[in-house]
């Protein structure tokens, strides 16, 4: 068994002066794909935040690749490998859609990722690289969000309610983009509302409830009952 | 980067081309322009690289300094300190100015990135304070009252005060070009890609590497020697500085705020039309006295009021045009995540 290349133990994070997160374990193998569900205000965002530096935490409590990054600035923690997407997409409005994913290149980690890969994989994003970011469809700006993250070749990567506000038929080429994306050992935490479609891209999957991990389990073998016991803690 | 990304237009190609023709018709002034027109284009090309500059910190980096005018300041001191205790040629002490304003804002950083939002403000206001005051105490260079330019030095500037005039004109056109210059060339290259990511969404941007702090750093570092350069030009057309001119807020930052304001922030444009704004209206008002600075502060409450993103953000909007090609900019796009 390799080491894990994200081990969170006994994280306690705050959003503002409001404690999100208490007593949280949890990790990510190399090459895995962990899915992260749970109701509105369960915690999951500031998970997020916490892992890419934006929210700062006690050193020990995060560990990547066996360092402690609890504590480092978010341009320190992107410059080890770990890339947000973060929820609500946040893309550059006064950049174009090139620029967007220049932005997230201009780190220039090694890796197979490059402006040329991203247009393989959204084809779309060539047609309209000139145009403004915020000229796109929600779901076209949600791939620029992922291109950008993906620019910078990182090693782990957080993808925050990547499916929130956008039409079905957009979810699944999202989603059908995903095993692209991992198959070449990149590990990737997956924080989704739609249980089925963490389940169905995941190995493993842990349920927050109200800051604290209520189920963890393999996302093959996990219920929906248990699902359901943990998600609304009955 | 294989990729390059066109960004200039019909309209910015005609600017470039009118820019250069203005350019050479306004470095011959000396040949066609009187002495007190002279002057006052000097005058202005100063103003515009002080708005121009503070409107890289303000409205890019988001560094609302208020006390820009300790480097200007400082700027005029260093260049009387060197040119009358030192001895160094006035030419060369310009430079030096720079160089001296860029080293002392190093420190100056270091403390007050510490504060934020309006706090960063009052900081860097009492920090201008504290330079005035030091200043004050200089018996050397005149104390509180300050002290004038030795008539030596002036005159190994260049032969007779039509020549002095005209050197004095070039340096300030000269500086000007070089300040938009270098703005254009930093919003274009990869900090300025980082600068308008960071202006964008903060949150965002740290999440992708972009180190705000560095970031930062670097544009107020390279603001300060700038302004502390334009500070030494100021004071070798006045030829007399006092800590009270020197590091006076209503002429070096609040006439420069305005001006950047009602011009545009946040667009290279903007200084430049509101520079040609504030002169024009200091020129046909300036006579009145109080009623001058009444209107001052009536037209910035209007323009703030009526048209938020200044003269050139209105004339954007109807327009579409870009001078500087720079961005392709669409507003919107303000989504907060929760928890």
């Amino acid at each position: 068994m390799s080491e894990p290349i994200l081990a969170i133990s006994a994280l306690d994070a705050y959003y503002a002066d409001f404690q999100a997160l208490y007593d949280l374990s949890m990790h990510v193998m190399p090459g895995e794909v962990v899915a992260i569900i749970g109701a509105n205000g369960a915690g999951k965002t500031t998970l997020m935040r916490s892992v890419s530096g934006l929210i700062r935490n006690a050193p020990e409590a995060i560990r990547y690749r066996g360092e402690a990054i609890g504590a480092l600035r978010a341009d320190q923690v992107a410059a080890r490998g770990i890339a947000l997407v973060p929820e609500g997409r946040l893309l550059f409005p006064s950049l174009s859609v090139e620029e967007n994913l220049l932005i997230g290149g201009q780190m220039h980690r090694p890796g197979p990722w490059s402006l040329e890969r991203i247009y393989a994989l959204f084809p779309v994003l060539q047609e309209r690289r000139l145009v403004p970011s915020t000229a796109l469809s929600g779901g076209q700006q949600q791939m620029v969000a992922i291109g950008r993250a993906l620019m910078a070749n990182p090693d782990l990567l957080l993808l925050d309610e990547i499916s929130l506000g956008l039409a079905p038929v957009i979810i699944k080429t999202i989603y059908d983009a995903l095993p692209g994306i991992v198959e070449e050992g990149m590990a990737a935490v997956i924080v989704e509302q739609d249980i089925a479609k963490a389940l169905s891209v995941s190995s493993r999957v842990y349920c927050l409830q109200e800051g604290r991990t209520a189920l963890e389990g393999r996302s093959d073998v996990v219920t929906r009952e248990a699902i359901a016991a943990a998600y609304f803690g009955m | 980067m294989t990729h390059a990304v066109t960004r200039s237009s019909r309209t910015s190609r005609i600017a470039a081309v009118v820019g250069v023709v203005l350019l050479l018709g306004l470095s011959a002034a000396p040949w066609w322009a009187g002495r007190a027109d002279m002057r006052l284009m000097g005058e202005i090309f100063l103003y515009l690289s002080l708005a121009t500059l503070w409107n890289l910190l303000a409205g890019y980096a988001g560094l609302v300094s208020v006390g820009q005018q300790a480097y200007v300041g400082l700027g005029g001191y260093a260049l009387f300190g060197l040119t009358i205790l030192v001895g160094v040629p006035a030419i060369w002490a310009i430079p030096l100015a720079g160089i001296i304003g860029a080293l002392v804002a190093v420190p100056v950083a270091v403390l007050i990135f510490r504060l934020r939002g309006a706090y960063f403000a009052i900081g860097t206001w009492v920090i201008a304070e504290v330079f005035r005051l030091t200043a004050a105490q200089v018996s050397a260079l005149g104390g509180g009252s300050g002290t004038s330019l030795p008539a030596d030095v002036v005159r190994a500037m260049a032969e007779g005060r039509d020549a002095r005039e005209a050197l004095a004109y070039w340096l300030a056109l000269g500086v000007a070009v070089l300040v938009i210059g270098l703005a254009f060339a930093i919003l274009r290259s990869r900090l300025g890609l980082a600068l308008t990511a960071l202006r964008d969404n903060e949150l965002a941007a740290r999440s992708l590497g972009i180190d705000i702090w560095r970031t930062k750093f670097i544009v107020y570092i390279a603001t300060a020697g700038l302004t502390a350069m334009i500070g030494a030009l100021i004071f070798i057309q006045k030829l007399r500085i006092s800590p009270d001119a020197g590091f006076s807020v209503n002429d070096w930052t609040a006439f420069v705020i305005f001006i950047v304001v009602i011009g545009g922030i946040g667009t290279l444009e903007g200084p430049i039309l509101g520079t040609l704004v504030f002169f024009a209206l200091r020129e046909t008002l300036a006579d009145l006295g109080t009623i001058y600075l009444i209107a001052l502060g009536v037209v910035a409450i209007v323009v703030m009021l009526r048209a938020p993103s200044g003269l050139w953000g209105l004339i954007r909007a109807r327009a579409g045009a870009e001078l500087f090609p720079i961005s392709h900019r669409v507003r919107g796009e303000t989504q907060q995540g929760d928890r």
